[in-house]
């Protein structure tokens, strides 16, 4: 009878099963432990959907998150309007009050590049690795725009294994930045920088712009999107635009790109070999990064006399503005009265940019 | 002698923990700042009694924005 033949309940199979599982556990990591619960939640929930057979969701042409999906990450739409609102939520008064903290955002992408390298030991196509490498970055938009262009089957464990690395920057950093840096080193106490006109806040994302699309024209889609939003709120004569993309933008595209994201996580998809490696590379990447943007600021350190305290190259980790709040918690572990917090923003914010330089580069090789 | 406390960065004042006339110790607590989601306590920079108080809760301040003095 037809009806039957329609019951989902009986093609339901093992595999599915297991990534109910998996969809549940995100869900509770979202809920229960608050672990970047804006895309985790949503995420989850469509892991959960896209593991309930003959809803016909996904199905190429028709399926309603398969139309999220399509028009919205495959036509890298989503990305690009994610990174409008968070260039309009990005100050970069810090970064432009020391420019030569750029240099440890951009260190924090050796992860990135040691990854890349690593994964194709690994066995994983070039184009595979750079979308593991990727996730080192630290920026979910950016991991997921690469993935959708590079190695679209990788697509929902990337993003699965960036954001919850993300969440866990507080767990994964420390014991990094411990390992790396003497207390001495953490007790540093930054020379207050100079004061950072409007004006200069004005012309960085048109200058900005203009070099970084010169340069590398493939990581456009993200890098003018951001700048546009920076440019919002740095004109400040837009403010009903830039609360917009701050806020209701925001939120509707991550409600769109968490659902399509966590839809892409079929059993098929995703119980594979392959996922396991992804975690352990993601993971790993995170770590050099860090570690990469620790020993670049000592390293600077012997060049200068206005030392930099090395925790806020850990901040070069891109995760805006986890990692800042991480180097800022294990200073004033060394030293309460150690305002590490507006440091650490200046590479935290160049690290954006760097992640999103390497996601360019790795367009304009491998693409 | 009186010594400003200012900002150490720019944030919102959530919470005072000291009253005019108190006599704090340097490295006591004075109050929190919130800042990209994160309590930041502002602690005493030195022995003194708080003078004036010049920052309510709730209020936004930039970084070096005098928060009180200590005499």
């Amino acid at each position: 009878m037809a009806f039957f033949d329609q019951l989902g309940i009986l093609a339901v199979t093992p595999g599915m099963v297991v990534m109910w599982v998996v969809a549940l556990t995100l869900i509770y990591l979202a809920i229960g432990r608050e672990y970047e619960p804006l895309l985790l939640l949503p995420i989850g929930f469509g892991v959960l959907v896209a593991n309930l057979p003959l809803t016909g969701l996904m199905t190429p042409g028709e399926g309603l998150i398969w139309r999220f999906y399509h028009y919205g990450v495959e036509w890298e739409v989503i990305p690009p309007l994610i990174f409008l609102g968070l260039g309009a939520h990005t100050d970069f008064g810090p970064l432009l009050s020391q420019p030569r903290l750029i240099f440890l955002g951009a260190a924090a992408q050796g992860g990135v590049y040691a990854t890349f390298f690593a994964a194709q030991a690994f066995g994983f196509t070039l184009q595979e690795s750079a979308t593991i490498g990727i996730i080192g970055g630290a920026d979910g938009p950016t991991t997921i725009f690469l993935a959708a262009q590079l190695a679209p089957h990788l697509l929902g464990a990337c993003a699965v294994a960036a954001y919850s690395y993300m969440a866990l920057v507080p767990i994964i950093q420390p014991p990094i930045m411990r390992l790396l840096t003497t207390e001495q080193e953490r007790k540093i106490r930054m020379k207050k920088a100079r004061k950072v006109t409007a004006r200069e806040k004005l012309w960085f994302p048109v200058t900005a712009t203009i070099v970084i699309l010169l340069l590398v024209p493939a990581s456009a889609p993200l890098m003018a999107m951001f700048m546009l939003g920076n440019l919002f709120r740095e004109s400040k004569v837009v403010e009903r635009l830039t609360d917009t993309v701050q806020n209701a933008l925001m939120n509707i595209t991550t409600i769109f790109l968490g659902v399509a994201v966590g839809a892409t996580m079929s059993a098929d998809a995703f119980l594979r070999g392959d996922v396991i490696f992804i975690f352990g590379l993601g993971l790993a990447a995170f770590c050099v990064s860090t570690a990469c943007g620790l020993l670049l600021a000592k390293l600077m350190n012997l060049f200068t006399n206005d030392k930099i305290n090395p925790l806020v190259g850990a901040a070069g980790v891109s995760a805006v503005p986890m990692a800042a709040r991480v180097a800022h918690k294990v200073g004033a572990e060394a030293d309460k009265k150690n305002y590490l917090l507006m440091f650490a923003m200046g590479p935290n914010v160049s690290g954006v940019i760097g992640t999103v330089v390497a996601a360019g580069i790795f367009l304009t090789m491998l693409g | 002698m009186a010594e400003d406390v200012l900002a150490p960065l720019a944030g919102k004042v959530l919470s005072v923990a000291v009253g005019v006339g108190d006599v704090v110790e340097e490295d006591d607590e004075l109050l929190v700042l919130e800042a990209m989601k994160m309590e930041t306590v502002v602690y005493a920079p030195a022995d003194g009694i708080v003078g004036t108080i010049t920052v309510q809760v709730g209020q936004q301040v930039e970084e070096d924005d005098p928060l009180m003095t200590l005499e």
